[in-house]
């Protein structure tokens, strides 16, 4: 990936007449030298592991703590009149979102996008918004590139783990990328793109990683479902021509500058926000007994 | 230059590329090490890895990369049982290995051919891992490269040698760590490499005057 910053991405994209990602494939293809055909196959592969995902999750399944499972279902199965709450794409978004996250709590494979414990919301939004465009695999991938384009760009200039900048920085990141690839499926310029990556990533900022005995599922499935809604909030509005005061790459900056001050409590070591609630640390305590580790 | 493949990527069996893959890529490591798939496996869990490991699945992980499997390998959760088909005896326990990472484990295996390796690594963020400690030596192991582990007595020009032979076929040392025992002791070296060294080569250094024993290993897996 040889670009620096959002603004260079989508400039470069402009003057070429691509979207995002066709130019993130083509610089895939420059730096590796891995015929397109192939970097094609490969990005096909991890769409297939989304699906999958999205399919096992909605089946239901706890989790190996037992301590989720079963919303995905739940959210699929809400009768038509819950559904309507949020309408579509959303609810499909919601359902899937947490799909994805559930089969990562129970074991079951999935694509780290950017991270494991934010890898449900790029499939949610992207699949959801996909059956409603009635969008072929072709555009699906190209979204992924383009997704993956902005993940890198946030990778370079600020940070995509929750350890070095709390949950801003992974499910904030994959709302942002996500928002990115959905302009993009929907026919958005590629400013529109880097456009919706700013407004998600505004939406996201500050927020903490805070994880219940310190494992990737309490908050992390349902915080998945909640970006998943930031995300196409921050589409909508981007495709509507509404743009951030802040340019974006200024708000990837803010993003890591905000991490970096995070206190080290609520940067993945279980040590503050919910973790630490009543109900977190009995949860937490429960866990080491079973582990056999002294409380 | 990052790719976008490890963006959108890997692909991997949940639910922590730390606590998860990152473990999965310790045990095939260590599998690595030992030369093969071990008889027996007594695993000490440190700090996160103790507390959490139930949760995350990082000892069905481990047995998973001692087994051979990758991090995106669907038996992962059900590693125990194929360890019980394979032969492979496990023991799990929670222990203090004192001042190390957080997520590190150590793996004290019997071999094959019944002797002792014991292999300790730690799982260091995003599913990348250092193997700290090899035996009595202290090493700096990530399985990014492609690697050779010589075990060779201490005695100048060795490692001349072993430096040499590499530069006939133009093999690129990416890095290289160097420990002993004792003066005259049986010696360490861990050599990281950018491109594969050949088996004839391997076969070369293993005769040569001074080496015990050489073992090559590929890049870990990623997907």
């Amino acid at each position: 990936m040889q670009a620096i910053s959002l603004q260079e991405l989508a400039a470069s994209a402009s003057s070429l007449g691509v979207n995002i990602g066709v130019l993130a494939r083509e610089w895939e293809w420059q730096e590796t030298g891995e015929p397109v055909e192939s970097l094609n196959e490969r990005m096909r592969d991890r769409l297939q592991v989304m699906r999958d995902a999205v399919a096992r999750g909605l089946g239901g399944g706890r989790s190996r703590s037992g301590l989720t499972g079963g919303d995905a279902r739940l959210m699929r199965q809400a009768p038509e009149a819950v559904r309507a709450i949020g309408g579509e794409p959303l609810c499909s978004a919601i359902s899937y979102a947490l799909a994805v996250s559930e089969v990562n709590a129970c074991m079951g494979r999935i694509v780290a996008a950017p991270t494991a414990g934010s890898c449900g919301i790029i499939p949610g939004v992207l699949l959801a918004v996909g059956e409603r465009l009635g969008s072929g695999d072709d555009e699906l991938i190209e979204a992924l590139f383009a997704a993956g384009a902005i993940g890198s760009v946030i990778e370079r200039k600020s940070t995509l783990s929750g350890a070095a900048g709390g949950c801003q920085a992974e499910c904030g990141s994959a709302a942002a990328m996500a928002a990115a690839a959905v302009v993009q499926l929907s026919g958005g310029s590629p400013e529109q793109c880097i456009q919706a990556v700013a407004l998600a990533l505004k939406g996201m900022l500050g927020l903490v990683c805070d994880p219940v005995a310190g494992l990737v599922e309490v908050p992390c499935i349902k915080r998945n479902a909640i970006s998943s809604s930031v995300s196409l909030a921050a589409a909508s509005m981007a495709m509507a021509g509404i743009r951030s005061v802040i340019p974006p790459d200024e708000v990837i900056d803010a993003m890591g500058a905000v991490g970096r001050d995070l206190p080290v409590s609520l940067r993945e070591t279980a040590g503050g926000g919910l973790a630490v609630t009543p109900t977190g640390r009995r949860i937490a305590k429960e866990q080491l007994r079973q582990a056999g580790v002294e409380a | 230059m990052g790719s976008v493949f490890q963006i959108i990527g890997p692909i991997m069996v949940g639910p922590s590329s730390s606590h998860t893959a990152g473990a999965v890529r310790l045990g095939l490591a260590s599998r690595a090490i030992a030369g093969g798939q071990p008889r027996s496996a007594r695993i000490l869990l440190h700090g996160s890895f103790a507390q959490t490991y139930r949760g995350h699945g990082t000892d069905v992980a481990l047995v998973a990369g001692l087994l051979g499997m990758t991090p995106d390998d669907e038996r992962i959760p059900d590693s125990m049982k194929w360890a019980a088909e394979a032969g492979l005896e496990v023991h799990i326990e929670p222990a203090d290995l004192g001042d190390v990472h957080p997520n590190t484990a150590k793996m004290e295996l019997t071999t094959a051919s019944g002797s002792i390796v014991e292999v300790t690594g730690s799982s260091v963020g995003g599913g990348a891992i250092v193997i700290t400690r090899i035996g009595k030596f202290d090493v700096a192991f990530t399985g990014e490269n492609h690697a050779l582990i010589v075990a060779y007595t201490d005695q100048p020009g060795v490692i001349a040698r072993i430096t040499s032979l590499l530069a006939t076929e133009d093999v690129n040392i990416a890095t290289m760590n160097v420990s002993r025992e004792a003066r005259h002791g049986t010696a360490l070296a861990i050599i990281q490499l950018d491109q594969a060294a050949s088996p004839e080569l391997t076969a070369v250094l293993s005769r040569m005057n001074g080496i015990r024993s050489t073992i090559s290993l590929p890049p870990l897996a990623v997907s």
